[in-house]
């Protein structure tokens, strides 16, 4: 079941990824201290050095070092509580919302460490949108949530916005669904639409990074679907990171696949390897189900 | 079997018991509006709402009163609803767990459940004493006080109830602090914020003890705030103990209006409460 998942991808990925040699550039957890270096110039992908992270006293992850490709798919499993969805919160800062939560190490991204201190939060976050388990919806109508983001950071005209958001809600696939009823509350529309406009309330301020929390989680399997097939569509101008529960989720929508437990990182590698001949013996155990 | 038999028999009995604690309450409520009702109904006519109030034994109504009433409610409302918002919107949002806040909030409690009259009497102390007289200003800034705590209690439970899974989506589209809470969490808790203030209104409305050392009373027409003014529940207190029948009477519309006015505000708190 699996492994037919991962020839589900299609190859058009390679052709995009080309100059990033996403098959065979990629490291293995073994070889971290090689991940970090290679970030330089590209803007969209993300190394991570030596990166620790605490709930108050509680350190809940342990040195983790990765390099994530830009403008490919990176996902994140493990069994609940293994810290992907910490790891995933570390890259747009959004745990600085808890004060008791703390980061130390380096995470790199565009050639800047963003957990220094002198790194603009708010700046940072309209470079790395943020989708969320449960869809969040604003309260207010369509248009104004996707337009929320945008007026945060750029002075539009009232044609561009329109343009803008109608760019965005196609981009999320829901344009068709709502183009006549923009006017309306977000909140009325059913949990996977919801999830979809806060992809594209995220797409819509042109980020270079999209991280997904488990977005299809709570979602029933058509709206799941939709959401696998948008990932397939964003996935050429974006670097996606995606939390999941679900390896086969995993398997089909993912270039590359991290294996966490207990905090820390146990094996990555691109997807293929990972499902058909994981090197870690407890990578193999949580793929074939014997924990998790 | 036995256990499913006893387990009956207690279910019924607390069950009859629960209903007939709520009738006892309901009974109250209902004699105390039907003793309202009809002492006070036959006396509201269209002088009370047209004429000010009347010396003993001559034709009169609470026009006065009624407007004193609603100006000092007003800017009892306006001072304080204000200010209760934003200490609500601090402590949830920024106080947290932080000294600063656990005192506030503990001095809010206190202030939440001090007797109204040492209200009154605090203000008469530091403001009425000051200026040298008693004044609309000094009743309304009473009326704040107690406006006050009510509104930051309400504003701070609402907030919290706004899932912070919404300001962390906020805060992902890169926005700021003030922008997250002013754009997105008030906007999806104002009907409770206002919810709350109604709330407050309704408690102040028939505030008597407060006024007594501040508004005070006044016989005559007076929108000016700087003077003693005409309020309702003092005009009650005053009518309802002369040995005048004409104030007595007006002492009773007045009293059913104040409570029917507490009423509807009630309600359509609730209603907008519920409508969320």
């Amino acid at each position: 079941m699996a492994y037919e998942g991962t020839t589900f991808p299609p190859e058009t990925t390679s052709e995009v990824g080309a100059p990033d040699e996403p098959r065979q550039g990629r490291e293995r957890a073994g070889a971290r201290d090689a991940a970090v270096e290679q970030t330089a110039e590209d803007t969209g992908s993300i190394a991570v050095n030596n990166l620790n992270f605490y709930y108050g006293k509680f350190q809940a992850l342990h040195d983790i070092s990765m390099h994530i490709p830009a403008r490919q798919v990176t996902a994140f499993i493990g069994p609940s509580g293994c810290g992907k969805s910490t790891l995933l919160r570390t890259f747009n800062r959004i745990y600085q919302l808890y004060p008791e939560q703390t980061a130390t190490g380096e995470i790199r991204l565009g050639g800047k460490n963003v957990l220094d201190r002198k790194q603009d939060l708010n700046l940072l976050r309209a470079r790395v949108g943020m989708v969320f388990q449960k869809p969040t919806p604003f309260p207010m109508s369509i248009y104004d949530n996707i337009a929320f983001g945008v007026r945060l950071y750029e002075r539009l005209r009232r044609r561009d916005m329109d343009e803008r958001v109608e760019w965005a809600l196609r981009k999320a696939a829901l344009w068709d669904e709502v183009n006549d009823i923009l006017k309306q509350n977000g909140t009325m529309l059913s949990g996977g639409q919801q999830q979809r406009l806060c992809i594209a309330r995220a797409v819509a301020v042109r980020p270079s990074v999209l991280l997904l929390d488990e977005p299809a989680s709570a979602l029933d399997p058509i709206s799941t679907l939709k959401i696998e097939e948008l990932i397939e569509e964003l996935r050429d101008d974006y670097t996606i990171v995606i939390v999941t529960h679900n390896m086969q989720q995993a398997a089909r929508v993912s270039d590359n696949t991290a294996f966490m437990y207990l905090g820390k990182l146990i094996e990555y590698a691109d997807t293929d390897t990972i499902f058909t001949t994981p090197s870690e013996k407890r990578t193999e155990d949580y793929i074939t189900g014997r924990y998790g | 079997m036995k256990v499913y038999t006893r387990r009956r028999i207690v279910n019924t009995i607390s069950l009859s018991v629960s209903v007939l604690a709520t009738l006892f309450g309901l009974f109250w409520l209902a004699w105390l509006l039907w003793t309202l009702f009809s002492n006070g109904l036959q006396w509201i006519q269209p002088s009370v709402f047209l004429e000010a109030t009347p010396p003993p034994g001559s034709e009169g109504g609470l026009a006065n009163a009624i407007v004193g009433t609603l100006m000092l409610t007003g800017v009892g409302v306006l001072v304080g609803a204000p200010i209760g918002v934003l200490a609500g919107t601090y402590l949830s949002e920024f106080g947290g767990h932080s000294k600063l806040a656990s005192v506030a909030r503990f001095v809010n409690d206190i202030l939440l459940s001090a007797p109204s009259i040492i209200l009154g009497v605090f203000i008469y102390g530091v403001f009425v004493v000051t200026v040298g007289h008693f004044s609309g200003w000094a009743g309304a800034l009473a009326l704040a006080l107690i406006v006050i705590p009510v509104v930051v209690r309400t504003t701070e439970d609402i907030l919290h109830l706004v899932p912070s899974s919404l300001r962390e989506a906020a805060a992902a589209l890169g926005a700021p602090r003030w922008k997250v809470i002013v754009a997105v969490v008030y906007r999806s808790a104002r009907v409770g914020i206002l919810t709350g203030i109604l709330l407050a209104v309704a408690r102040i409305s028939g505030e008597t003890a407060p006024l007594l050392f501040t508004a005070l009373n006044s016989q005559f027409w007076n929108v000016d705030m700087g003077e003693p003014m005409p309020n309702l529940p003092v005009v009650i207190f005053q009518f309802a103990m002369s040995p005048y029948e004409n104030w007595q009477h007006l002492a009773w519309a007045g009293a059913l209006l104040i409570t029917l006015g507490i009423l509807v505000l009630n309600i359509v708190a609730r209603a907008l409460g519920r409508s969320r």
